[in-house]
């Protein structure tokens, strides 16, 4: 399959790799995907007082369409709110990486992941 | 000087050894006689070449020549010996047994005669991949005509035991067809100890030519065949078109040299394998796919666990591998051999099948395991189910959220 070299350089350095500590503050996590599906993504947000998204890191088990998804909204996320986050989406991410037409459901996950995160931070956060 | 990609997909296909190229190019260009020409010398020179390649052949497998019958490939022999058996039994009965691990040339002609009315069992394997007798014996009905098994398995490289299906088969009267595509040069064959009454073979797993097979039909006991390619007669009747002969003589070139050369190129073989074996088995969580004792030297199938398929493929690009997984669509389609072995969806979808042949060497090996240990680092680097396992979750209990 023909891949972007957008696709292909997030696939090869993914930018933000790795996992928060679980008792940090400000830390949300959202997971979503099955292994029997072939794609699992965490994606986990540090958000700081000011409801701005500081830090992001992920991991993802899944192709290289699913890498490169969750690599590339780690980068969108930081610096915005966590609502402006929720505004990511994923038809932007299957442009940027210029995904093939069977590769649109990574993107379609990678927003998940976002919204999952966003979740999982208001839960924690609804005092 | 390591050549990229490494190949190492000696079982989709080999290079055609110099010497069988070289050997077939005269019946190109200067001796290019039709063998079928009875009339003159180009003919008389081209059929001699066929016959002494037929010796070759047969001599590798301890056939007679005249049981050995020219095709186009495994396929066509495939389906001549299934499909041309079958036919010509059809009034002693209507049933046909083969296995789930077969490959599509044999498990294609069986779901033909399917439609055409004949009962088919495709028998299931144990997890080493292995046929298990009193499974196979408990299928075996009164009106079984013909049974289909391969002798070496094409994905995972495993060994069935023909010898004793051959004799369970012989003692029904049942026509025992092998396809041994995958096992010439590999495993010791001799057919004239083996109750098998139908061989399919081909060149290309041999490095011969692409497009050039044959199809071993035992004499004694006589085994009749309903020709499926109708035309000027030729190979008895029994397979009619225009012989290759510069295919044919690579092909008995590729065989002679097999022959000769197997038993010392198989010591080196297993010694590569096993090198690659420890090599790869040293990262956790590697699954071998078939058993381990019971398979040719020259394939090794692992599953690595916690990362996906196609991700592997693409960090693996420096290696020409085969994988288990056929990702190239949305949906996703592990290996159906590996599913036979009860492997779940995720272990087939990460599998590679590495092959070795004549031409891989050492310094190719020691760059694969390298690269191995690398990517899989990265990828379990990059793998939240690996950390979940790392952490001690078993992933069997979590609630995933299917999508």
């Amino acid at each position: 399959m023909a891949y972007s070299e957008k696709l292909l350089d997030h696939y090869e350095n993914p930018r933000n790799v790795g996992s928060f500590g679980k008792e940090e503050d400000g830390i949300a996590t959202g997971m979503v995907g099955a292994p029997a599906c072939g794609d699992v993504m965490k994606l986990q947000i540090k958000v700081g007082k000011d409801g701005v998204i500081e830090d992001a890191k992920f991991k993802t088990y899944g192709c290289g369409s699913a890498i490169a998804s969750s690599s590339l909204v780690t980068e969108w996320v930081k610096g915005k709110t966590i609502d402006q986050a929720l505004e990511i989406k994923n038809t932007a991410i299957a442009e940027e990486l210029a995904l093939p037409p069977v590769k649109i459901h990574c993107s379609i996950l990678a927003e998940d992941a976002i919204k999952a995160a966003v979740a999982d931070y208001k839960k924690k956060h609804q005092d | 000087m390591l050549k990229f990609p490494i190949y190492l997909d000696y079982s989709a296909t080999t290079p055609v050894d110099p010497r069988v190229a070289a050997a077939m190019i005269p019946w190109l260009t200067e001796k290019f006689g039709n063998p079928a020409s009875r009339s003159h010398a180009y003919g008389w020179e081209a059929e001699q070449a066929v016959e002494s390649a037929r010796e070759q052949v047969a001599a590798l497998v301890g056939a007679d020549a005249k049981e050995i019958i020219w095709t186009s490939g495994a396929t066509e022999s495939n389906n001549l010996a299934i499909k041309g058996a079958a036919h010509f039994y059809k009034s002693k009965g209507k049933h046909v047994i083969t296995v789930k691990t077969e490959h599509k040339a044999v498990i294609d002609p069986v779901r033909e005669l399917e439609r055409e009315g004949f009962d088919a069992t495709y028998l299931d394997v144990q997890e080493n991949g292995l046929i298990d007798l009193e499974v196979f014996k408990a299928a075996l009905r009164p009106d079984t005509i013909v049974v289909s098994v391969m002798l070496v398995n094409n994905e995972i490289g495993v060994i069935q035991p023909i010898e004793q299906l051959g004799e369970i088969c012989r003692e029904k009267g049942i026509v025992f067809h092998v396809d041994a595509a995958q096992a010439t040069g590999k495993v010791d064959i001799d057919l004239s100890k083996l109750q098998v009454d139908l061989m399919s073979f081909c060149a290309h797993k041999t490095y011969g030519p692409k497009g050039v097979g044959a199809l071993y039909v035992r004499r004694k006991p006589r085994v009749r065949l309903e020709a499926q390619m109708h035309g000027g007669g030729h190979e008895r009747g029994l397979r009619s078109g225009t012989l290759p002969t510069h295919q044919i003589v690579g092909m008995g070139e590729s065989f002679r040299i097999a022959r000769e050369e197997m038993a010392e190129e198989n010591v080196r073989i297993r010694r590569l394998r096993d090198r690659l074996l420890s090599g790869l088995t040293d990262i956790e969580a590697t699954y071998i796919n078939g058993d381990v004792e019971r398979r040719v030297p020259h394939n090794l199938n692992i599953s690595f666990a916690y990362v996906e398929g196609e991700s592997l493929i693409m960090a693996v690009k420096d290696i020409a591998v085969s994988s288990g997984s056929a990702c190239t669509s949305a949906s996703l389609e592990p290996s159906y051999v590996l599913r036979a072995l009860g492997r779940n969806d995720e272990l087939a979808h990460s599998s590679i099948r590495f092959s070795i042949g004549r031409f891989t060497t050492e310094e190719e090996i020691d760059y694969t395991i390298d690269l191995l240990h690398k990517k899989i680092g990265k990828l379990r680097e990059l793998s939240p189910l690996w950390e979940m396992v790392q952490e001690g979750v078993d992933l069997d209990t979590v609630q995933w959220a299917a999508h």
